[in-house]
Order: structure tokens, then sequence, then C-alpha cells
């Protein structure tokens, strides 16, 4: 599926297009298909979000949405070597999902 | 830029002379120097501004053009030739926005043609961004203004 | 330590304003982000991975007490509860909201801080010797002269658009502590014979050097620059690569690849010309300046005392022999505080261990502290008769690691846990091999041994020049590292060759293991890693990786 992602311009907080809005969680993301490019450019001046991009992922049997690149599971979950201040602080096997 | 000649007088949104505004087409650099009655100018990022030294008392007009703000050449093209002591208009052309007014301006250019029309009043704040400055450049030539080092050991 | 006056506090406040307008037009919509970019990059601001991340500078790596808790009271009030010191002698905050960005650099302006030109294709933060103004061995303190660099290049008006970044260090001891070869510009602050048979002070010119992915030495250009027209030489320098630095392809527009195109000759001759040029247009600074800003570097009251310490506590021994530096004056040492402890994260440091690190500095250093461009903090003038107390409280809080400059005492970039341009993680394997050197006790046994780990090309981590050198890299999607040997920063400067084909994370951990075991093998003497290496080369470290 192919994914929408950005950071929010004001916080700088990594989001993710659900197809209404955009969402912190990753899981939470829609498959944009051939609107990608034109829901890009109307959020992006619309200042909704930040330095959007459009990358490729695929949704798990368990619904979770799976970033292909290393770098947008990190941007999902935060940095492996801080799991403290990572989306999931509780779960230890959230770094293995990410590597 | 849909005029191949250059800006003219109508383009020029700031303009810090008393002066009446040149109107006459810019030619190329090459161009300037072949053509023995060209008055106006225009210097493109890779052109060396040294090679107008010879012909500076005929020209009235510099144009520098920024075709991306990004290129910097043109502060340099702009200094050297207040420096060899051009005093015609020196005007900055191209994709010139509020943030780079104030260095251009410590550089020389006395007038500004921008792709991009600018808001008055940011304009206005920028061109005051500095009420001293650390380092020489144009605007400090022969102490009409004093650098931050050089008002300290007065 | 240098004090700002009215027109420094002006420039900074002004930069602050400037910038508070600037984030205004851009969360009003009349800054595009590809308008706004070089500007927020001029003041720091990036946009990595996970947030904002604001560069603060810390000109030529000095600051005070003070200085330092606001760096770490803002860690805790505008982000996480902490910030990485960098191989720049620079920090980072990793969690920075755009809408809080101008209130940090109004924060630090009010210690006399600012994150001026730690981005963008501009001159940026100066960086000099940590132990500047205390080394038994350097010939002059190198920091006025980086002070007169740092607000010649502020807001350099010509200066501003580059083809790309320009970073000058600043030395004055034969040692160097600065990496100052492999900068765009470095420069040696050196004694020359005058004409009346005394001696002179100037600078000696290096240019075109740096790391990134064409890693170059930057060769000498200039033998002595007298210092009243050092400014002059290096405004020279500098509007020959703006006019004729490569502006068409980005990887090849640093002035090191124009230095090498142009060759070094020719770019000096142009420099000199440019230089012969600009000495009839008075751009240096009055020579009074100079002489202003000396004395802020002037020494503190050092008092004679014990010059030696008990040793009967190993630990503590072990600390004094590994971390701390020999000083000019007999009773005092800079002792390191080490951002290294075994399985950390590289530079990190939180606001409270930032407000300890103030007061110790405050207590036993005359107020003054340093950053290392190997992420650790110095306490520049430390007395011998302190040292136990100091260590002790260093001990407590988790900074007393012993390893300045053994394997455990690796740089490491941010590396794909937090930046953008990564392609790999470094902190993962500064942590693992950490943790292993320490558990197989080999730390010591491998004496100096400068292990450099970036996440990619562009080298922050700076791999070409470690002994052992790490580069991740992107493979089809799997973290890959390459392995290098033989870099070094210092005085003996050289780069690094790669070993051969990449590594697996576990794989590279193995293989540094691996090639430190082929040095205490052949070792002879005294010999550190870097010296055995250069003497048996290459081949019996290939043979036992790959054999």
């Amino acid at each position: 599926m192919r994914v929408l992602t950005g950071n929010d311009l004001k916080t700088g907080d990594v989001v993710w297009w659900t197809g209404e809005t955009w969402s912190r969680h990753v899981d939470e993301a829609v498959d944009a298909g051939e609107r990608a490019e034109e829901i890009l450019a109307a959020e992006e001046a619309a200042r909704r979000v930040n330095v959007p991009y459009v990358i490729e992922a695929t949704r798990e049997e368990d619904g979770s949405v799976r970033p292909a690149h290393i770098k947008d599971r990190i941007r999902a979950l935060g940095p492996t070597v801080r799991p403290d201040l990572t989306l999931k602080p509780k779960d230890p096997e959230a770094i293995d999902w990410v590597i | 830029m849909d005029n191949p000649l250059g800006t003219s007088p109508d383009d020029v949104q700031f303009r810090f002379r008393d002066d009446e505004v040149a109107d006459h087409g810019t030619v190329t650099v090459d161009a300037c120097c072949e053509q023995t009655n060209a008055t106006a100018v225009r210097i493109e990022p890779g052109d060396d501004a040294r090679v107008l030294l010879p012909h500076l008392d005929r020209i009235a007009l510099v144009e520098v053009n920024f075709p991306t703000f990004g290129d910097g050449r043109g502060y340099s093209a702009a200094r050297i030739l207040r420096e060899e002591g051009y005093t015609g208009e020196l005007r900055a052309v191209g994709d010139v926005g509020i943030d780079q007014l104030s260095h251009m301006r410590r550089c020389g250019f006395d007038a500004f043609a921008p792709d991009t029309p600018l808001d008055e009043e940011d304009a206005k704040r920028a061109f005051a961004t500095w009420e001293n400055v650390y380092q020489h450049a144009v605007d400090t030539r022969g102490g009409a203004r004093r650098t931050i080092p050089e008002l300290r050991h007065e | 330590m240098y004090k700002y006056d009215n027109y420094d506090q002006q420039m900074v406040d002004a930069r602050v304003e400037e910038f508070r307008d600037q984030a205004r037009r851009r969360l009003e919509g009349k800054l595009t982000e590809d308008q706004f970019k070089p500007l927020r990059l001029m003041n720091g601001l990036y946009l990595q991975l996970h947030a904002y991340m604001l560069r603060v500078a810390i000109p030529y790596g000095t600051l005070n007490s003070e200085q330092m808790i606001a760096l770490g009271d803002i860690a805790d009030k505008y982000d996480r509860g902490y910030g990485h010191f960098t191989t720049r002698q620079n920090l980072q905050y990793n969690w920075i909201k755009l809408e809080d960005a101008a209130d940090i650099l109004a924060d630090l302006a009010k210690v006399e801080m600012h994150a001026i030109q730690t981005s963008g294709n501009c001159i940026r933060n100066i960086s000099s010797d940590h132990f500047a103004g205390a080394a038994h061995d350097e010939l002059v303190d190198p920091r006025p002269y980086a002070e007169l660099l740092r607000q010649w290049s502020s807001f350099h008006p010509e200066f501003t658009y580059l083809p790309r970044k320009f970073k000058i260090a600043v030395i004055a001891a034969e040692k160097d502590r600065a990496a100052m070869r492999l900068h765009d510009i470095g420069i040696q602050i050196v004694k020359n014979d005058a004409k009346d048979g005394g001696s002179e002070i100037g600078a000696r010119f290096f240019v075109g050097g740096g790391m990134g992915r064409t890693p170059m030495v930057a060769p000498m250009i200039r033998d002595f620059v007298p210092l009243d027209q050092l400014i002059t030489y290096a405004e020279a320098c500098l509007r020959v690569y703006n006019r004729y630095g490569r502006r068409d392809n980005k990887y090849k527009a640093r002035i090191k690849i124009l230095v090498h195109e142009l060759g070094k000759d020719e770019y000096t001759r142009q420099v000199e010309e440019e230089f012969a040029h600009l000495l009839k247009q008075g751009v240096e600074p009055p020579r009074e300046e100079l002489e202003r800003i000396k004395p802020y570097f002037s020494d503190p009251a050092f008092e004679d005392g014990p010059k030696s310490v008990d040793r009967s506590d190993p630990d503590f021994a072990v600390w004094v022999d590994r971390n701390t530096h020999r000083h000019k004056h007999d009773s005092y040492v800079s002792a390191v505080i080490s951002l290294k402890p075994v399985g950390g994260i590289p530079g990190d440091a939180t606001g409270e261990q930032m407000r300890l690190m103030a007061r110790l500095a405050k207590q036993y250093s005359f107020d003054e502290l340093r950053i290392m461009h190997t992420q650790n903090v110095v306490l520049p003038h430390v007395k011998i008769g302190d040292l136990h107390a100091l260590w002790t409280e260093l001990e407590a809080a988790g900074l007393g690691s012993p390893n300045m400059d053994t394997i455990e005492d690796m740089i490491a970039c941010p590396g794909l846990d937090y930046c953008s341009l990564a392609n790999a993680r470094s902190i993962p394997l500064a942590q693992r091999i950490s943790e292993r050197f320490d558990a197989s006790g080999k730390t010591s046994k491998l004496g100096e041994l400068k292990l450099k780990i970036s996440g990619c090309i562009n080298a922050c981590g700076h791999h070409h020049a470690g002994h052992i050198g790490i580069l991740g890299v992107d493979r089809k999607g799997v973290e890959n590292y390459q392995l290098s040997l033989g870099g070094s920063e210092a005085e003996d400067v050289s780069l690094a060759k790669i070993t051969g084909p990449g590594f697996t994370e576990d794989g590279v951990i193995e293989a540094v293991d691996t090639v430190t075991n082929v040095y205490l093998a052949n070792k002879q003497g005294e010999e550190r890693f870097l010296d055995t290496y250069r003497r048996i080369g290459m081949e019996p470290f290939k043979e036992a990786l790959y054999g």
C-alpha cells in the first residue's frame, strides 16, 4: 500500500495520513493509492503537514501497518536506543519490529 | 525572466538612489565588452565581474541575476564592482526574497527587482535588520559606517 | 572567557527577533518550506526523523557554568530532558517544536549563546583545541583568534550563500586536538622569526580538508599570515571559494573539491591575488580589537598546591592516568568528564548531568567548561589537590568512566536512530562494543585506540579519521557496516582505508574484535594500534578478517 507521512509543521511530530487527517500512529495509516500526490500537495499547501512524502508499506494480518524501509519504521516508533521515548515505551518487543 | 533583455524600471520595487532610473535593456557581459556603446549589463552567476572593470566608466546599470536565492555568487560580484569604484545602479534581480535584502544592501546593491513583489512592511523591516555590523562590506567603505570593532575603539 | 558587550548582545537579540518573525511568516504560510528551510537552518533548526532538531553553537567549545545550566534547563523545559554533544563542539536537542524555537533562542541569548550559523551553507561555528589556554604545549591561547573569526564570520553579508557549508578550526600547538587539517580552513597559530631578530606570531593556513564522501587532508597554502592581516586573508580564501566553488553538484561543492580540481598552487595563486586586492580595501578589523579580546582569555589566578595525587585507590589512579591532561601550571590538570559510560549513548547528557557539571566547573575549574570534538566535557583548570573530590562526585553521577582515548571512548554520530540523512544506526554499535570490551577487560590492554562510527557517508562520526572506522550503509534496506583502518585526525593526520566487503551489525562487532587481536599479536614495544597498522600494513588485518 502507498502510505503518506510527514511531520507536523508546528510540533515536528511524525504523522501518517488516515484518509481524513494526520495521526501519530502508523497503524491508522490508509492506502492513498493513486491520489497520494494530490493529497500531499493539498495538505502541504494547507500547512496541515510539513515535508510529506509517499512510502511503501504493508498491512499485516493483525491490521497493523509496516513501512517497507527501516527508516520509516524508526520514524513510526521512535529511537531504538531510547525505548522510553518511543510510542511504545512499555513494549520490549517494539524494537524488534523495527529491525 | 520573461524579458531576456532584463528588467524594466517598472520592475524595480526598491531603489536607494536619487538619479533617474536607467531605461535601457541590459546586455550580457560578453556583449557589453564588445559593444563600446552599451551602458547596461546583466551579470549571471557564472560571469566574472572583473572583466567589466575596463568599461565601468560608461556603464550606468548593472543587473546581477539571482536565478535561485541560494546561489550567492552575485554578492561577490556586487562587492567587487563597488570595491573597484563602480558608482552606477546595482540592481539585484531574480529570486530575491525578504531575507536576502539586508545582506544584498550591505554588498552594494541599491536597487531591487524581485521576480515576486515583496511585502512592503516585511521589506522595510528587513532593510533595517542590522543596527550595527561586525565586518566590513560596501556599506562601511570610506568610513560611511563604522563596524562594531571600530566603534569599540573610537 | 569572552563576555558579550552591548554590541554582541544586540546582534544576538536582533537575530532572535528576526527568526521569530521568520517562524511567524512560516506558520502563517507567507513562507513555503523551501523558502523557510535555509532560514531555519541558519539558526540551527533542522527537521530530523522524529521532530525538529536544534543545534546550539558553543564557540570554540568554551562555556561557563551559567551557560551549561541554561543548556540543562532548556533540555528539561523544551526537550525530553537531555541533549547530545557533537563532534563539532556543539549541543543538539532532538525533540524541539517549531513554535518553541524562538523562545529557546531567546533563553540562549540571555546567557550569551545562540544557534546562529550552526547549519546552512555559511561559515559554521569556529572550533578549537579543547585544552586551549590550559595545555602545557601551546604557543598561545588560540581562542582570541577564534573569537575574532567568530565575529567576522557572523552574518557575513557576502558569505551567507556559499556553495556549501564551511568549517574553520584554530589551534596553537603542534599537537592537533581539533582535527584542524580536516576542516575547510585549518589555522595554526605559529611563531616566526621576525626581521628585527625577535619573533612574531602569525597564522599558518591549511585549506581544503574535510571528511564526508570525499575525504581530504588540507594542504598548507600559506606558512605565515601576519596577525594584522588574518581576517583579510580568510576573506580572500572565502571569496575565491564563493566565486568558483562548484554549484552544479552538491557533492562536489565543498572547498576541498575546488582546491583539488584547481590544484593547491592555482588556488593559492588566486587567493594571493584576491588578498592583494583586499589589502587595499581596508577590511581588517583594527588591531586594538584583538588586544581587547585577549584579556578575556587570560589565566585565572592559579595557586601553587600539591603536584601529585594519592594513588592508593586504584580506581581513582586509573582515572587520573586516563582522563587528565597535563596543564601549563604544574599544580593543575585538565580533567576529562567522560560522556561514554559503558553501554551508554556517546555524547548524551541529561539536564541534571549538565547542571552537575556546571556546579563542578564552578567549584573546581574557575567556572569554565569545554566541549571536546570527541563528545566529552573538560574541566580545564583543576587543582591536582582537588582531583579526588572531583572524581568522587563524577563517579557518583555516572560520569567517571576512565576511558579517554580508549576504544570505549568512541565517537558515534546520532545515526539512523535520529538523523534523516543516516543509512544505518551508529549508537547501538557503540553501545555493544563498549559493553563487550569492558566485559572482556581488553580495553586497557589496547591503550589508545580511536574508534569512530558514522551512520552515513557524510562522516559526522569522523570514521575516515578513526584508527578503526565504521561506516554504516544501506544494503537493500538492511543495515550494513564497512570497516576501515589507519585514520588519524591528529598531527599525524591520515585517512583510513576500507578493509574489504562490509559486515552485518553482529559481524562488524566481531570484526573490530578481530583487528584488535591482530594488533595485540603484532604489537612491538609501546606501539599504539595505529603505529602497528602503519608498520605492518593492511594485509595481516585483511587476512584475519576475510582469510
